[in-house]
């Protein structure tokens, strides 16, 4: 089937089977491998991704499914290379040493980016509560807590 | 996966249409149904998405009756204003389903229509005791749920919307599987001027109506009036997270916070 949408801000057509998944898609077909497949089976958040700004598991989506819609994954959110580039959620995952291997760091900041936009005064329970679905096997979460509670706080400053 | 062909209409009749076909299934969020589909418990010959039908999205209320699409998302319904005036209770429910991501494509429609032992929805639709609106009939939730993944649905039928009746007060309160966020236990009662009703999720292979509940409480509302409440574990479901004697004691628990909760004031 042929699908038409947008992928980090620019016009993508391509012809997909039904059975594929927007992971597959991402990964395989378009060369995205910055979006994880950590367990497959929606459980992990490595493969978080924004369909129209809202934060989904790309494992269990279709392709053909996102036909006229807007995603967004870990390769657009920064302007460019570069410290200094990087989307204000990224800039704290690194300053905040919010991640040891990194597997799971795409899928917590687009969960995160989605979190923060959501709330304008987070407290680091309702942090704590949407990282529900993201699962990191390395750091014991609380680095990457205060990168989120730091990144939201620079997102909303409009930074 | 399997290969399967696919559609994607913008209309009930469409839809239903489509599912008359061999081997049909409807996908609503995917979420149950896709992982399903990878481990080969399910392989369609063809998939009928519903997102862009408009007519299955939307939740509507009169003061009396809450009406919800059956392809509302669980995060909709958390997030709806509609919803928390009518039944606070309902969106509390919907907003502790799972994760944000699954809430962001789980389905009210979805979720019913699978009949999880240990889903959430299917305590609230049988203790509000809703109607079930289909494609070609309405079903009372007293009907509707008829055992492990077993609903009164038929081969093609579509679930379109829940009507759900407003209470005086309801509560829903879950034990959840810390991993999956399933319910190990969950207990929604609902106070209506002819009584209270209380369903039971988790604890058994369908959710079900817990009746010496229902007549302790319809005599009190008050969480004293199940203070120490237990019931015969006999049957109960048995797994490595919990046993039929800690369900059974966590039915009695989870139904004094639920009317604890349904007795707290709105903020
Ligand atoms: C990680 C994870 C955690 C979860 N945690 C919870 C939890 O805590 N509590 C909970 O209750 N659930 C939980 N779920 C399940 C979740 O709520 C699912 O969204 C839900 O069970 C299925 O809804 P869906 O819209 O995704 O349906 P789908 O997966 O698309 O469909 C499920 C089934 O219903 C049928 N169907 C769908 N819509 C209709 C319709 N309108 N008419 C007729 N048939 C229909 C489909 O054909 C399919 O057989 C979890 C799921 C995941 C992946
Ligand atoms: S790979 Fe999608 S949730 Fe784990
Ligand atoms: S940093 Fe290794 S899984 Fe999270």
């Amino acid at each position: 089937m042929k699908i038409s949408f947008k992928l980090n801000g620019k016009p993508v057509d391509v012809d997909v089977e039904p059975s594929l998944l927007l992971s597959e898609l991402l990964r395989d077909k378009l060369d995205l491998t910055g979006t994880h497949v950590g367990c497959d089976t929606s459980q992990c958040g490595a493969c978080v991704v924004h369909l129209d700004d809202e934060s989904v598991k790309s494992c269990t989506i279709l392709a053909v499914s996102v036909d006229g819609r807007d995603v967004t994954t870990v390769e657009g959110l920064a302007l460019g290379e570069g410290i200094d580039r990087l989307h204000p959620m990224q800039r704290a995952f690194h300053e905040n040493h919010g991640l040891q291997c990194g597997f799971c760091t795409p899928g917590m900041l687009m969960s995160a980016i989605d979190f923060a936009k959501r709330h304008p005064k987070p407290t680091e329970h309702e942090v704590r509560q949407w990282l529900e679905g993201n699962i990191c096997r390395c750091t014991g979460y609380q680095n990457i807590v205060r990168s989120v509670l730091a990144g939201a706080a620079a997102m909303n400053a409009g930074n | 996966m399997r290969s399967f062909a696919y559609d994607r209409p913008a209309t009930i009749d469409r839809a239903v249409a489509l599912l008359a076909g061999e081997g049909a299934l409807a996908l609503a969020g995917g979420m149950t149904l896709l992982p399903t589909m990878k481990l080969r418990l399910s392989a369609p010959e063809a998939l009928v998405d519903l997102s862009s039908i408009a007519d299955l999205k939307g939740i509507a209320s009169d003061g009396k009756t809450l009406t919800i699409g059956a392809m509302t998302r669980h995060a909709d319904v958390a997030r709806s204003a509609e919803v928390a005036k009518a039944i606070p209770g309902l969106a509390r429910l919907a907003g502790r389903i799972g994760d944000p991501q699954v809430r962001n494509r789980g389905t009210l429609g979805g979720s019913l229509a699978n009949n999880d032992p240990a889903a959430d929805y299917p305590a609230a639709v049988l203790a509000l005791g809703a109607t079930l609106v289909t494609s070609r009939r309405e079903i009372a939730a007293d009907e509707f749920f008829r055992g492990m993944f077993e609903t009164a649905l038929e081969p093609g039928e579509l679930l379109t919307a829940v009507r759900f009746p407003v209470p005086y007060a309801a509560a829903y309160a879950k034990f959840p599987h810390p991993a999956s966020r399933f319910a190990l236990v969950g207990v929604f009662v609902a106070q209506f001027k002819a009584g209270v009703r209380v369903a039971v999720t988790g604890a058994a292979s369908s959710v079900f109506r817990c009746h010496p509940l229902e007549a302790r409480l319809s005599e009190n509302f008050a969480p004293e009036a199940v203070a120490g409440f237990t019931v015969d574990p006999k049957g109960l479901n048995s797994d490595i997270h919990a046993e039929p004697a800690f369900r059974a004691h966590l039915i009695g628990v989870m139904a004094r916070r639920a009317v604890a909760a349904a007795l707290q004031p709105a903020v």
